[in-house]
């Protein structure tokens, strides 16, 4: 008993050693695929990673090629919100591990990724035939020694998307070319309007903005330079372009001009349900998600106007990662999504505006309406403000990151009352600790 | 929260006979003893590994980094900086804001939390009808998520459309902004946390009511007290070392608390805890040190902030304890 006893114990024992040495290699050790994409059987599995509404998945673009193309296998994974997107995003570029094949770049993090990731995201500028896109597009993408990182999907050019229903109770004009006429060439008179409608408007709790930190945006995405100036310095408090945002975004805010929602957070989701606010500053890619989230009952109730001046509010790039098992599958998926008549068809369907030249050139998107908004001819209207974009933009390091402190600096002084002064040296403050 | 179990092996085999002398069993013998003696360590050692692996080593290649500068996009790129980041740290006025809240929180969250547990058990304890289902029942929120928790929490707690204001509306009280007032942000917070523990500690109470000899209570109720003063009187003091044990582990809950204010204030608010940090706990400033402003090094420094803190909250402990022992 005694020697069969200790003879098992023993064996125990050595097992239990050896699983928990196993264990400890195990995870040292890794799997086949680290993207998750691979080839199996004559078979392709490509994975992306995307977040907001990017339009691929929506409108069944990837679905086409699947059928187009057999024996490929499209896996996309979809986050809400491009922050903790790139929040996760950075954490799998620095471990390795986790990422798609095919990864969504936001423009405000082009510039980091081109500066501090560019070994990790495979070549694009040996695809042939890339001279569709707008100039400035792809340059965003490219780092100084010319590699192309991505191809681009959408730009961001900007209108006011305003409640037809709203301003005739606020008796305001609603025909969206009188409307653009209102603040026509000055965002300071898209603010007087909102007093004048803050006065007039006859139901109650509508606010005339949903938030300060659009109005911000607009203002700054103007303008060729925001925080950064080419040297890649900071310049955000010293450049006027961005104390003239701040200074009228506060005047709304502390007019009560705004709704004190933040964008693209849930709370926002039911102000557009149940119409809290009556215009939101909106660039293209924000329309198919007024249109979802505020659903059929609203259906042309919404409208689009000329923005006071022109800008690009975002946009984005499809990279692909170097350590994709499927690279160049995966750089045949992108090229073939980012081309002019899968741009158009996106643009189409829900709206996002074609990064491509060829694109916007096109009959199919110039004479585009939405019917979601009173048939506005959202083709014509920002086409027309994608021409207005300046030619150059800098980007810089770390521009998404400032954009959403600015954006909470602004929500201290709509939610909690904050003198405007201290609000900026908060908001300085919390940069220069991003910045490092 | 990690629960181990103790590796407690050794002494439960007799001692075995001391060996003889005779050289050909020798070797045997030798064999036996370590047996023996090398079996238990043998035993214990899985989580000793383990935990070196994913406990120590980690600890203290944190501490390494938080004497660097590093960005998480370059982990390799590391600028020694001795301990300034500590000094940075400790002139931060964000850390002792932090620091506040998270022991604001905790008190608003604990308190309450092991009082209605202590009561919720005393009411398990009696016989009744279905005592499995509702000893089920209140451990169901602990099975919860976090992440659902949070999430239908704040749905609740919204600022426009939310079910409190509607309630609060229809009786005749100005909505409140739950996210961003300080106070209400972290009672909400806190409401969660309750939600989710209450139960748990419930149930760990019950088991150490339950293991009190019934004849104290027979004692108890023969010398006239009343069930107020036998729950006084015998309860408690038969499940102190029960109660200590959850305190210590809802002060260490406490102090990591991230989860709850993360979704709680959603996207960029939840990162900084709120626009104005009023419900930024030490948790949530190491992710935003890490993960907004991507500055591992300062993350890693906030990590042994709340490290050396556990630490001398266990230390006082310790004193406190060994000062009344001596004392009594």
């Amino acid at each position: 008993m005694t020697t069969s006893g200790s003879l098992r114990r023993r064996a125990v024992a050595a097992a239990a050693a050896v699983g928990a040495l196993a264990l400890v290699v195990g995870c040292g050790g890794s799997d086949d695929s680290a993207t998750g994409g691979g080839k199996k059987d004559g078979k392709v599995t490509i994975t992306m990673g995307l977040y907001g509404v990017m339009g691929l998945k929506e409108t069944g673009l990837l679905e086409q090629y699947e059928k187009e193309n057999p024996g490929v296998d499209i896996k996309a994974e979809i986050a809400g919100d491009e922050q903790t997107y790139y929040t996760a995003l950075q954490t799998r570029l620095a471990a390795g591990k986790g990422l798609k094949d095919i990864q969504g770049i936001e423009v405000g993090r082009a510039k980091e990724i081109t500066d501090t990731q560019a070994d990790k995201f495979a070549d694009f500028s040996d695809v042939p035939g890339l001279d569709h896109f707008l100039p400035w597009k792809e340059s965003q993408i490219t780092t100084a020694d010319g590699k192309v990182l991505g191809l681009g999907t959408d730009i961001g050019p900007m209108a006011v998307c305003y409640r037809k229903d709203y301003f005739a109770q606020a008796g305001l004009p609603t025909e969206r070319d009188q409307v653009a006429k209102l603040w026509e060439g000055d965002w300071k008179k898209y603010v007087e309007v909102g007093r004048t409608f803050k006065k007039d408007f006859k139901g109650k709790n509508v606010a005339y903005m949903d938030a300060a930190s659009g109005l911000f945006n607009a203002m700054i995405y103007g303008s060729p330079e925001q925080f950064y100036d080419e040297k890649g310095e900071l310049i955000y408090d010293s450049n006027p372009v961005v104390k003239q945002a701040w200074g009228l975004a506060a005047d709304a805010a502390e007019g009560g001009l705004t709704a004190k929602l933040r964008q693209f957070q849930p709370g926002w989701d039911p102000g557009l349900a149940n119409g809290t606010f009556a215009t939101a500053v909106c660039p293209a890619w924000m329309l198919s998600h007024i249109s979802e989230k505020a659903g059929p009952a609203n259906k042309g109730k919404w409208d689009v106007a000329k923005a006071p001046k022109g800008a690009n509010w975002g946009g984005s790039f499809l990279g692909v990662v170097e350590q994709s098992p499927v690279k160049e599958e995966a750089k045949k998926l992108v090229a073939w999504l980012t081309a002019p008549e899968q741009q158009a068809h996106v643009f189409q369907e829900i709206g996002n505006i074609p990064s491509s030249r060829q694109a916007l050139d096109s009959p199919e998107v110039k004479n585009a309406t939405s019917a979601y908004f009173s048939g506005a001819p959202i083709g014509r209207i920002f086409g027309a403000a994608a021409q207005e974009i300046p030619d150059k933009q800098v980007l810089g390091r770390k521009d998404g990151t400032i954009k959403d402190t600015f954006s909470q600096g602004l929500t201290l002084i709509e939610q909690q009352g904050t003198a405007r002064d201290k609000a900026w040296n908060t908001t300085a403050e919390r940069i220069e600790k991003a910045v490092g | 929260m990690a629960t181990s179990t103790t590796p407690a092996l050794t002494g439960d085999e007799p001692t075995g006979p001391p060996p003889a002398g005779s050289t050909p069993r020798r070797r045997g013998a030798l064999l036996h003893r370590l047996d023996l003696k090398g079996a238990p360590y043998a035993f214990v050692a899985p989580f000793f590994v383990v935990f070196a692996a994913f406990s120590f080593y980690p600890l203290v290649y944190t501490f390494w980094i938080s004497l660097h500068d590093v960005e998480l996009a370059t982990l390799d790129v590391m600028q020694w900086v001795a301990f300034d980041n500590y000094v940075e740290l400790w002139n931060d006025s964000r850390f002792w804001n932090a620091l506040q809240n998270t022991i604001t929180i905790g008190v608003i969250s604990t308190v309450p939390q092991l009082l209605m547990a202590l009561g919720l058990a005393h009411l398990l304890n009696y016989r009744m009808r279905g005592s499995l289902f509702f000893r089920v029942a209140s451990l169901v929120p602990y099975a919860t998520s976090v992440a659902a928790a949070a999430l239908v929490f704040t749905m609740i707690f919204e600022r426009d459309f939310g079910m409190i204001n509607w309630a609060l509306g229809s009786v005749g009280i100005d909505p409140v902004d739950w996210e961003a007032d300080k106070w209400p942000a972290q009672v909400a917070i806190s409401t969660i946390v309750i939600w989710r523990w209450t139960g748990y500690n419930a149930l760990l109470y019950l088991a150490a009511m339950q293991a009190i000899p019934a004849d104290r209570y027979e004692a108890a109720s023969l010398d006239g007290a009343s069930r107020w003063q036998q729950f006084t009187h015998v309860t408690v003091p038969g499940i102190r070392s029960t109660i200590v044990f959850t305190i210590v582990l809802s002060t260490i809950g406490a102090t990591q608390l991230f989860g709850e204010p993360l979704i709680f204030g959603q996207g960029p608010n939840g990162v900084t805890g709120g626009a104005d940090n009023q419900y930024q706990t030490l948790g949530l400033l190491l992710y935003e040190e890490g993960w907004k402003n991507y500055q591992m090094g300062r993350s890693a420094t906030v990590a042994w902030a709340m490290f050396l803190l556990l630490l001398i909250v266990f230390l006082v402990q310790r004193v406190v304890q060994r000062v009344r022992s001596r004392t009594s």
